[in-house]
């Protein structure tokens, strides 16, 4: 989605010019363009009349900002400790494998996956847990998360 | 519908009675994130629809989490003059089944767990019973859920609308005696009243500390500044816990009134909850509980005619655990990033905007309403000495029964794993049990017959913390679990303390060390004398209490580091520079499933013959020894 003056104006007509609304100015955007676009950023900023580097920090310091485009499906995997002891680190394996990406986290390079990791979905009754999109998946195992990719690959 | 005085709380009552339990057939359905996960959503659509098409005279209904996670998707049936039944693992392919039964006013037997006879309801005076007389047929020896094991030793207090209520529906709440104590307070009660109320009931904070609430509150009291702010942590950030969103998603007016509560005692009238951005449907449960609340007139100016003014507002936090902390959860509310600070001075004298602040844990709160409702000694007399009423754990890891569990204080770690938790799966041993999340400990099976209060897990090296509780078996590996907290906590450091930035890296550095093999005995006094470094170097509680599972684990269990550096051998086979994968000749019968999935192609051979595998191009992924359904894979 490209960033347009209208889809900024929407976001920011609802914050008063104050720097306590910052954080959740910045959410609005990350969840519109599922990334910090800098453009934006300098919007935000401008707007609540807070410097640009106050910005930044915030948008580094905290997980759920990215400053990279993401891919059209999120993956989540979760690395909590119910999770972690089920397994959850094998399966996170196959999922850098399958979808080859070489760092911790990353997006594919046709931009269909973002890979991520998680801590605590809050279904540790079904560990080990990931999270497409907004779907979540239970009592993974590697076969199971090839499975899964598949099925996404192919929507 | 406004509620400004008792009467309209009466009525409220009585309207939101005759919903909980009308005259006709009710369906519930559990919709807690984790039954949604399971399918819970597509089960209530299907459900919701029949009813419609068949014009059913009946109620289907959502509600929040009972705690039986293990068995989602759950649904319940109410008949009146029946018990409740609860059904297990209601799938959206056996829902249609289930429906036609009950459409035709029948209680199938399949896929019962449990029955419940009457409803505690905690707050409203006293048990209601759902029928009279005796049960016949197989009802009669379906197990209640007090002879459950995994119910025996549950009492629910701060969940007590959890799996009742729709949490969507305030009548609901105060059906069920919510909102009630909070008329009491404004009308009858001092704030110095109800400050010593809950100090004597002695409820301590349940986000981690332990420290005493009453005492909090009396000093945020005296504190001098205007406007003074309460607070409402929902960060939840320890890895493997989940209770104060099952709280948020299942009771969100309980959480509500304790803030309130609390904001009359503190003097208070602007409240904040900090939450998780993570959990969706939390943050919807709570802005449609604010919504109602002020809709009513329970939230803003002049409640109940008394001249109290309290609005609260929501902030959702950015995934950070340090945001947890109180001064950092502060800044994070401030909209600047969430470091620490010193706090030589203290919150409640100067917290969020350098305004008195009074912040306390999602659980703390929804206890408030019950220890006024029921008065402090009903309260005292729940628990131990030093750690009255109950906590909820979320029970996890390696554990037959996962799921919530609300259980007086004092009960032993074997009782919760061994009964509540129906023991470790596949008949594998009971290793330990990790409490207390990054900050906590892990207790080893020597030590299981420890209570579970404030006290005795400090002594034990770990802590209560919020609540996760995750089981571990002999397939989990001690040093590898020191690496995965150290790795959690190097990642959510907030990096201004050198110790707790640089010396928990080091501490991972030697820690990979061990798990590699390599490293000496000495090493593990490095260790030590790193761990002190780091808690006595560092600012917040993060840093002070990062060492902790490391500690733990080399405190109990030493000789599982020794084998890693004397023999290198991960004895739980974990550690992936020890361990090896291999094919049992005798045991492969050429299924040629683990070729399928291996990523190397190192498994060749004929089919219906063994494989053989080639170590030398194998990358330990452990494809081949999930997927073999004959044990011929092994790992050592
Ligand atoms: C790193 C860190 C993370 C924390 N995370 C949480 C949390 O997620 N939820 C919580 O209620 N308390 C958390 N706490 C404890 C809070 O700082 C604070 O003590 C607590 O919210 C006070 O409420 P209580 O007295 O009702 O427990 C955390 C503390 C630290 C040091
Ligand atoms: S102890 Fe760690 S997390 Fe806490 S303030 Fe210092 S660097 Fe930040
Ligand atoms: S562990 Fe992985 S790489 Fe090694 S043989 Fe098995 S499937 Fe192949
Ligand atoms: S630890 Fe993975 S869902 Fe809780
Ligand atoms: S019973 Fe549904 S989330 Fe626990």
């Amino acid at each position: 989605m490209s960033v347009t003056f209208k889809a900024l104006e929407n976001i920011l007509e609802h914050y008063p010019p104050s720097s306590e609304h910052l954080i959740s100015a910045l959410q609005d955007v990350q969840a519109k363009f599922k990334y910090l676009p800098p453009e934006a950023m300098t919007a935000v900023c401008d707007h609540l009349g807070v410097p640009l580097s106050r910005g930044w920090a915030v948008a580094t310091f905290y997980k759920t900002f990215s400053l990279e485009p993401q891919g059209e499906h999120d993956v989540a995997v979760c690395l909590g400790t119910a999770c972690h002891v089920r397994g959850a680190h094998n399966v996170y394996e196959k999922f850098r494998r399958e979808l080859e990406i070489t760092g911790q986290e990353g997006t594919t390079r046709d931009l269909k996956f973002s890979l991520r990791q998680v801590r605590c979905l809050g279904c540790c009754s079904m560990a080990p847990v990931a999270q497409v999109d907004e779907e979540i998946h239970g009592n993974l195992s590697q076969r199971k998360a090839g499975h899964l990719l598949r099925t996404y690959r192919t929507r | 519908m406004q509620i400004t005085s008792i009467d309209d709380l009466q009525k409220a009552k009585g309207t939101g009675l005759n919903q909980l339990y009308p005259d006709k057939p009710k369906i519930l359905v559990g919709m807690a994130t984790c039954g949604r996960a399971a399918g819970a959503q597509r089960v209530y659509d299907l459900l919701h629809k029949k009813a419609q098409q068949e014009h059913w005279d009946g109620v289907v209904e959502k509600t929040g989490c009972i705690g039986f996670c293990y068995k989602e998707p759950l649904v319940d049936a109410i008949f009146p003059g029946k018990p409740r039944i609860t059904y297990g693992e209601v799938t959206p392919e056996i829902a249609g089944a289930l429906w036609e039964e009950l459409a035709a006013g029948r209680i199938p037997e399949k896929q019962i767990m449990a029955r419940l006879d009457m409803d505690d309801m905690v707050l409203n005076g006293g048990p209601r019973k759902f029928f009279k007389g005796k049960l016949k047929g197989f009802l009669a020896k379906t197990p209640r859920y007090e002879d459950l094991d995994f119910f025996k030793l549950q009492r629910h207090i701060a969940m007590r609308n959890c799996g009742f209520i729709d949490p969507d529906n305030l009548l609901h709440y105060i059906a069920r005696g919510g909102y009630f104590p909070l008329y009491t307070t404004l009308t009858t009660m001092t704030p110095e009243e109800v400050i010593n109320v809950v100090t004597f009931a002695g409820l301590r904070g349940r986000g981690g500390g332990g420290f005493p609430t009453g005492v909090k509150w009396a000093s945020c009291r005296k504190a001098q500044g205007w406007p003074k702010y309460v607070l409402c942590n929902a960060d939840e950030g320890d890895p493997g816990a989940y209770m104060d969103r099952s709280l948020i998603e299942g009771d969100p007016h309980a959480i509500l009134e304790g803030m309130l509560i609390g904001a009359y005692a503190i003097g208070s009238s602007e409240g904040y909850i900090y939450v998780r951005a993570e959990y969706p449907l939390a943050v919807k449960t709570l802005q449609r509980a604010i919504l109602s609340a002020r809709e009513a007139g329970l939230l803003g100016e002049n409640i109940f005619g008394t001249g109290f003014n309290f609005d609260i507002k929501l902030n959702l936090g950015g995934g950070a655990f340090v945001c947890g902390e109180s001064t950092a959860l502060m800044a994070s509310i401030e909209g600047k990033p969430g470091e620490p600070r010193a706090k030589y001075v203290h919150t409640v004298d100067k917290g969020l905007w350098n305004r008195p602040s009074n912040l306390n844990n999602v659980e703390t709160w929804a206890n408030v309403p019950v220890i006024i409702g029921k008065g402090a000694d009903w309260y005292r007399d729940i628990g131990t000495e030093g750690s009255k009423g109950t906590k909820i754990f979320s029970l996890v890891g390696q554990v037959k029964n996962v799921g919530l569990v609300e259980v007086p204080m004092g009960v032993s770690i074997k009782d919760l794993v061994m009964q509540v938790g129906g023991g470790v799966p596949e008949n594998r041993e009971f290793k330990a049990i990790q409490i207390g999340g990054p900050s906590g400990g892990c207790i080893p099976k020597e030590h299981w017959d420890l209570p579970i209060d404030f006290d005795s897990l400090w002594d034990a090296g770990a802590i209560m913390g919020s609540g996760g509780m995750i089981v571990m078996d002999n397939s989990t590996c001690m040093v590898d679990v020191a690496k995965f907290f150290l790795d959690f906590l190097i990642d959510e450091s907030c990096g201004k303390c050198i110790p707790c930035r640089l010396g928990l890296k080091r501490m991972r550095e030697i820690l990979e060390e061990f798990s590699a093999g390599k490293g000496s005995l000495a090493d593990l006094d490095e260790m030590e004398s790193l761990s002190e470094a780091v808690k006595d170097g560092s600012l917040c509680a993060l840093g002070g209490s990062a060492p902790n599972p490391v500690l733990t684990t080399l405190r109990y269990f030493r000789e599982e580091y020794e084998a890693h550096i004397l023999q290198q051998k991960c004895p739980a086979a974990v550690c992936k520079e020890l361990i090896t994968y291999t094919i049992n000749p005798e045991l492969c019968n050429g299924c040629t499933a683990c070729v399928a999935e291996c990523p190397q192609d190192a498994i060749t051979g004929d089919k219906k013959k063994p494989h053989s595998l080639d170590t030398s191009l194998c990358i330990k992924c452990g494809a081949c020894f999930e997927v073999c359904k004959f044990g011929a894979v092994a790992v050592a």
